[in-house]
């Protein structure tokens, strides 16, 4: 129920995010996709021990909510939600992996190592991928993804889905209220009506589903999926690009705070 | 009044293995009249729509619109004529942003941006919700659903409008905004509902069916008061037709 | 499970993207050709309910606990497997995009993990082998519960061989592979079990919306070894293709040349050293730059060469003043920007 419930809420929210009107929000889905995708692949590409060279990454997501203008609080909350996940393998690394390294003074597992740069990996690809979305909205999104060729009816079946999963999480919610209130102190559905509970559901989206198709095609719908015209990439969304693949280029080839922490023990000595 | 608009010729229709639904319906609307038709449950209401939409094909007997019987070669033209409201706008709202849902009809008929960009801002403004034009539809309530809906078939501008229990899950005072809606539109209407007192604000003339027939057809206000015959369909004399509950003084119609 | 951005290389995720990418034309292409647009629809909604009811808590008897729904069985069974494919691959998208659920780098492995076996080969192999003579709801029973088990145990290996691909964890592959198939056996059935229920139910009472998918041309198996070959051409070609790309750049491949070689990464290392050998001859003033050694750069780069091998300490140990530098210079341009927009909101 509360997984419902948070679920419902969080896409609501992104769904309000997307339509803000932030500098962010104005660059082009397009660029703003494959900026995410650069970014996504320069992260996951750094090495496994490599912990330094990750955190200039960090002023990209710093910079989107800045200026995108996004609650920090409910986005990281869903990374919450995500991360155990990812730590219940990284855990692992520092069991398997217990050769020390010697870090200034200080012997350290270099499995703690490498959980630490899986751990800020899981950081910085999950936020990226939730601020394309609060920053684009799902509208947008299906706009580049017309632009990159994606076929029209896999673009409109995601419409879709995203649409219809408000109004099913709805109907799952009333469901299941019903059935705990004849059933107190269950710990879910019980095992005799699996069956027909999802079943009645899988019936009814059925027939909405027939429903939903013969509204479609009272309004000329044959099968194609027609979008609006796509927005042009301007000059502007282009340099927004530009700027962050050098940024993002420069950060993979040198590992900067290395280079400051050199330069910066240097002036001590 | 004008010309024949819809010509309902004979209509016969049986589900695959079922009872039969529709039982020899013939009726004419002619154009700029507003028709209500009522019915219990089960009456037939939903599949005579149906039927005049092209979603199903009689057994026999034809529907014609403008002289012209709908068949699968004409149907999409036909439809451009027909906007039909379905009783449940979660069903006709599709799209992730009312804007989209607006402009869905009209894309799909070919026309270019800028004009299907005018004809959605038209839409919205004639069922007055153009400020919800980027919201998302589970962003609305019921009323501003009702009207976004009412909109996606406007959009398309159709000579008929046809609509399946639009008052229904409605609260008081946007059904209210709905009949005043309604009784803007130049339009020829077909109105399907429980809700008599709906009727009797939008429609003229009423048919009433039972058991895939038609058991009436005529002045709304006659039909509904007419106690005898509401009772036999499983309807009721509107509340707003009945005598005072508290004393009893007859209404003046 | 859904595989993680953070645990996969960009080899394996951009192998997988172009593998998954390749199943999901040819489905695409399937559903354009064979079945009636009424389907397109029909998959977005069921999409929605498979998301939903993704959360509905099943308890599982003699347990005290209860486990979920994953989907990829059902849809196969209810809308064929070129349309369950797509619904699982938008409902995949929308899970990764808005819920961190996955990534879209790794996109490409959970779709060919809870879609392709599901509906590629458990539900035409399996499946329909158990129901090819007619159903009756014991086959139901037996098919579903077969297929879910062999579905999700061959996912689940391959969520194994692309994290060990990966390189991302030190788990060796015995030990990955012994913690996640038996969960995902426990999981198969509990899968397995919701999923006949369903379908049982179904058949009873909708009988016709089983047998609208059954009727649906059921896949010749040449197509299917077809697009298998194909399959494993392409992954060859795209991943071979992807290994020879970052070769150059040390990535991925990492992996596999540390554990042989017992040496990687040094080419990063040592253009690093190149720089700030640069820098230093350039800015005399900064004598050394390392904690242990002094003297020549190239003397260096021999040493720091030699210790490469346990591990890449040079970029570890000297980045954590830095690291802090950064992490206190992106707070502080963070605090900037913030400055910067309230006064220009209070001058609006």
């Amino acid at each position: 129920m509360s997984t419902l419930k948070n679920s419902l809420y969080h896409l609501r929210l992104l769904d309000d995010l997307g339509k803000h009107n932030s500098f962010i929000h104005k660059v082009h889905p397009l660029i703003k996709l494959i900026t995410t995708v650069f970014y996504l692949a320069v992260v996951i590409s750094f090495e496994r021990y490599d912990v330094s060279g990750l955190l200039p990454l960090i002023f990209y997501p710093m910079f989107i909510f800045l200026l995108g203008e996004l609650p920090i609080t409910p986005i990281l909350k869903r990374l919450l939600i995500v991360a155990p996940l990812i730590i219940g393998i990284g855990i692992m690394n520092p069991l398997f992996d217990n050769s020390k390294v010697l870090i200034g003074n200080i012997y350290i597992s270099r499995g703690w190592i490498t959980f630490l740069s899986i751990l800020i990996k899981c950081g910085l690809t999950v936020t990226a991928s939730i601020l394309l979305v609060a920053t684009t909205g799902i509208n947008r999104i299906a706009e580049a993804l017309r632009m990159l060729k994606v076929p029209k009816i896999f673009v409109l079946q995601l419409l879709l889905t995203y649409r219809y999963f408000s109004v099913l999480i709805e109907e799952v919610s009333i469901m299941i209220r019903a059935y705990s209130l004849r059933a107190p102190g269950q710990k879910g559905i019980h095992r005799s009506v699996w069956g027909s509970f999802t079943g009645i559901l899988i019936i009814r989206t059925f027939d909405r589903a027939q429903r939903v198709y013969q509204s479609m095609n009272l309004r000329g719908f044959r099968g194609e999926y027609i979008n609006g015209y796509n927005s042009k990439i301007t000059f502007k969304d282009f340099l927004y690009l530009m700027m962050w693949c050098f940024f993002f280029t420069i950060v993979r080839i040198y590992n900067i705070p290395l280079i400051i922490d050199r330069i910066f023990t240097g002036v001590i000595n | 009044m004008g010309n024949n608009k819809l010509i309902i010729k004979k209509l016969h229709f049986t589900y695959p293995g079922e009872h039969i639904a529709i039982k020899d319906i013939s009726f004419v609307i002619s154009e700029g009249e507003s028709v209500g038709i009522i019915g219990a449950n089960g009456a037939g209401k939903s599949t005579l729509l149906m039927l005049i939409m092209g979603i199903l094909f009689p057994n026999t007997g034809e529907v014609l619109v403008d002289n012209r019987s709908i068949n699968k070669k004409n149907l999409s033209k036909i439809r451009q004529q027909l906007g039909m409201v379905f009783q449940n706008p979660d069903d006709q709202l599709f799209m992730t942003s009312v804007y989209e849902d607006v402009a869905f009809g009209p894309r799909n008929y070919g026309l270019d941006e800028v004009e299907v960009e005018n004809r959605v801002e038209k839409a919205l403004a004639m069922v007055g919700i153009s400020h919800l034009k980027d919201r998302s539809p589970f962003k609305l309530s019921g009323g501003e659903k009702r009207s976004a809906a009412i909109a996606s078939v406007l959009s398309m501008e159709p000579e008929v409008l046809i609509m399946d229990e639009p008052t229904s899950a409605l609260d008081p005072k946007s059904r209210r905004k709905l009949i005043q809606l309604l009784n803007r539109f130049k339009h020829t209407k077909i109105i399907t509902s429980h809700d008599l007192d709906m009727v009797l604000d939008t429609c003229k003339r009423t048919i009433v069916i039972k058991g895939g027939r038609i058991v009436a057809d005529g002045n709304t206000k006659e039909i509904l008061t007419n106690d005898e015959l509401l009772d036999n369909c499983g309807l009721e004399v509107p509340l707003s037709l009945q005598n005072c509950p508290v004393c009893g003084t007859k209404k003046e119609i | 499970m859904h595989m993680a951005d953070a645990l996969i290389s960009p080899i394996v995720g951009g192998t997988m993207l172009a593998t998954s990418g390749g199943i999901t034309a040819y489905s695409i292409k399937k559903v354009q050709n064979v079945i009636d647009e009424k389907k397109i629809p029909l998959m977005g909604v069921m999409g929605a309910f498979v998301f939903a009811a993704q959360m509905i808590n099943f308890s599982i008897p003699g347990t005290g606990s209860s486990g979920h729904l994953g989907g990829g069985m059902l849809l196969a069974i209810l809308l064929g497997p070129h349309a369950g494919f797509l619904t699982m691959a938008s409902i995949l998208l929308i899970q990764a995009l808005f819920f961190g659920d996955g990534g879209l780098l790794a996109y490409g492995c959970n779709v060919f993990n809870l879609g392709f076996y599901t509906c590629f080969l458990a539900y035409p192999y399996i499946y329909k082998w158990f129901t090819r003579k007619g159903i009756n709801s014991k086959k139901i029973f037996v098919a579903s519960l077969i297929s879910s088990v062999i579905g999700l145990q061959l996912g689940s290996l391959s969520v194994v061989i692309e994290t060990l691909l990966s390189g991302k964890t030190e788990l060796p592959f015995g030990t990955f592979f012994l913690l996640m198939q038996p969960i995902h056996l426990a999981i198969g059935i509990v899968e397995g079990l919701v999923t006949a229920a369903v379908v049982t139910f179904i058949w009873k009472y909708r009988p016709e919306i089983l047998e609208r998918t059954a009727k649906g041309k059921a896949l010749a198996s040449t197509t299917i070894s077809k697009v298998i070959i194909a399959l494993l051409v392409a992954v060859v070609i795209v991943g071979g293709f992807f290994s020879w790309f970052a070769s150059s750049s040390p990535d991925g491949l990492e992996w596999s040349m540390e554990k042989t070689a017992g040496t990687s990464e040094l080419e990063t290392s040592s253009e690093i050293h190149e720089i700030l050998a640069n820098v230093q001859s350039r800015t005399a003033f900064l004598p050394d730059y390392d904690f242990k050694t002094n003297g020549e750069n190239e003397e260096q780069d021999m040493k720091s060469e030699d210790k490469w091998p346990s591990v890449n300490s040079g970029t570890t140990t000297s980045g954590i003043v830095g690291g802090l530098l950064t992490i206190v210079l992106i707070g502080a341009t963070g605090y900037i920007i913030n400055l910067i927009k309230r006064r220009r909101r209070k001058i609006s």
